[in-house]
């Protein structure tokens, strides 16, 4: 029952929670969030071209990872990722890789689809004289991505990317498959530790409650801000 | 790369003495798949009242829609897996406490029940925007019938609403299914657990993880084609 709830247990654990746990938690949000944005970019354009093949790749890509659960994902590459650093760097054994650095190559690899998904829609939703103004000008096809589709495409874009991002902020609690000390994890170590399981998951969910809710009223805030008016 | 394949290791005995290791992960798909129905059933009855309670004139039954969706939308699957499994046993009165925790397949009920709390907020937003997505002019034009607000639902809004959003309520179906993964962390033996358990067993890790992909991507593709053929199954004749 809650008569004997115990807050001391929460407070003395809040140091290692936060600097322990949130900070890896944030840390692979956001550069997860960079890494998959600018990969999904690349996707997207890929998907876009009109290259033989290429677009099929970038499809197949996005198709399978999001139709695999992303703790299969989070399981495969991190069985995955020594054989792969094996391979890049020429050793004769695999590497032996970092719970972050996998957990990281996971994240961007498997967002870039999601983000992929949201700038394929961006770009399709520029008038397709722009792309052709552009060529008109002289520009090459990078130039005219840089400087005149892009630009527009992360401007109208960028609340559903953020909020995609809080969806990647959740999502990183499933490194815990991995024992990984995330915020989460953190959590749930001190649970097991001093049986405490009430305590801590109730204030892990108050905590990730407060962060998404804060964050979500802020995109929404910011999409009412800088959404042009047709 | 220096890793020994063995494709045959499928038609080999598992430890569990209960078959190969091809019968464990199809024992896996049958509880994703048994999962992922049961809590669609919740998450579709519960998402539809939520989205319509959100779309009604009343403004304490707005205010409930609104708290519902925010709240399951905000804290993340695992968690809330680990607040139906750990936590509300504990919370509750000793007697029910108990109970939940004697039943036998724990783990399966609690991932219904939390997969279809939690995809109830999912199917709440589709509802709602499905509704809101109609034309004003049907709801005046069943009112302007005689009928009452549950009769214009029944009969007028939802029908139309929901051939509307039958695409994203596939995708959400979709997230549904490969969110029952959630549930191996409190020992649902579904199909990435007993693929896991397969890797942990046997040392094949990659044939192990592709059994499981090929598996996924199959019931994927399954699935949007019986939703590509209820589409045209429901289909208004001769609208659009």
């Amino acid at each position: 029952m809650l008569s004997n709830f115990d807050f001391s247990v929460i407070t003395s654990a809040l140091p290692y929670l936060f600097l322990d746990g949130m900070r890896f938690t944030l840390t692979l949000t956001a550069l997860a969030a960079f890494g998959g944005i600018v990969l999904g970019t690349l996707i997207a354009m890929m998907r876009l071209s009109s290259l033989p093949v290429i677009p099929l790749v970038a499809k197949g890509y996005v198709n399978l990872m999001r139709s695999l659960p992303l703790v299969l994902v989070i399981f495969w590459f991190y069985f995955l990722v020594p054989y792969l650093g094996q391979w890049v760097t020429g050793a004769d054994r695999p590497m032996s890789v970092g719970a972050f650095t996998s957990s990281l190559v996971t994240f961007t690899l498997f967002e870039a689809a999601y983000f992929s998904e949201i700038m394929r829609a961006g770009i399709q939703s520029i008038p397709k004289g722009q792309a052709a103004a552009a060529s008109a000008l002289g520009l090459t096809y990078f130039a005219s991505m840089r400087s005149v589709i892009l630009p527009q495409v992360f401007r109208n874009m960028t609340p559903i990317l953020l909020t995609q991002t809080i969806v990647l902020f959740q999502d990183t609690s499933l490194v815990y498959v991995l024992s990984i000390t995330d915020f989460l994890g953190a959590a749930s170590k001190i649970a097991q530790r001093d049986g405490r399981l009430v305590e801590m998951y109730l204030f892990a969910a108050v905590v990730y409650f407060a962060v998404c809710f804060v964050a979500s009223m802020a995109v929404r805030h910011l999409q009412k801000k800088i959404a042009i008016i047709r | 790369m220096n890793y020994n394949w063995n494709w045959g290791i499928f038609f080999e005995a598992s430890p569990e003495g209960t078959g190969t290791y091809a019968d464990m992960l199809l024992s896996g798909l049958l509880w994703t798949v048994v999962t992922a129905l049961c809590a669609w059933v919740i998450a579709f009855f519960l998402g539809s009242l939520i989205g319509v309670m959100r779309t009604l004139p009343s403004k304490p039954a707005n205010a409930i829609g609104t708290a519902y969706v925010e709240l399951f939308r905000n804290i993340p699957l695992l968690v809330q897996m680990f607040l139906w499994y750990f936590v509300l046993p504990e919370v509750l009165p000793e007697s029910w406490g108990g109970w939940i925790k004697q039943l036998p397949n724990a783990p399966f009920y609690t991932a219904v029940v939390c997969l279809g709390f939690f995809t109830a907020s999912r199917v709440a937003e589709q509802v709602r925007a499905g509704i809101q997505a109609l034309p004003r002019g049907q709801k005046n034009a069943g009112t302007a019938m005689g009928l009452t607000v549950s009769q214009t639902y029944r009969y007028v809004l939802l029908p139309n609403a929901y051939r509307m959003i039958l695409p994203p309520l596939t995708s959400e179906f979709l997230n549904n299914l490969k969110n029952t993964s959630v549930a191996l962390t409190i020992g649902l033996l579904e199909l990435t657990a007993r693929a896991r358990a397969m890797q942990e067993f046997s040392f094949q890790v990659f044939e192990a993880f592709t059994a499981a992909t090929i598996l996924y991507v199959l019931i994927n593709i399954v699935v949007i084609f019986t939703s590509g053929w209820i589409e045209r199954r429901v289909a208004v004749p001769g609208h659009r």
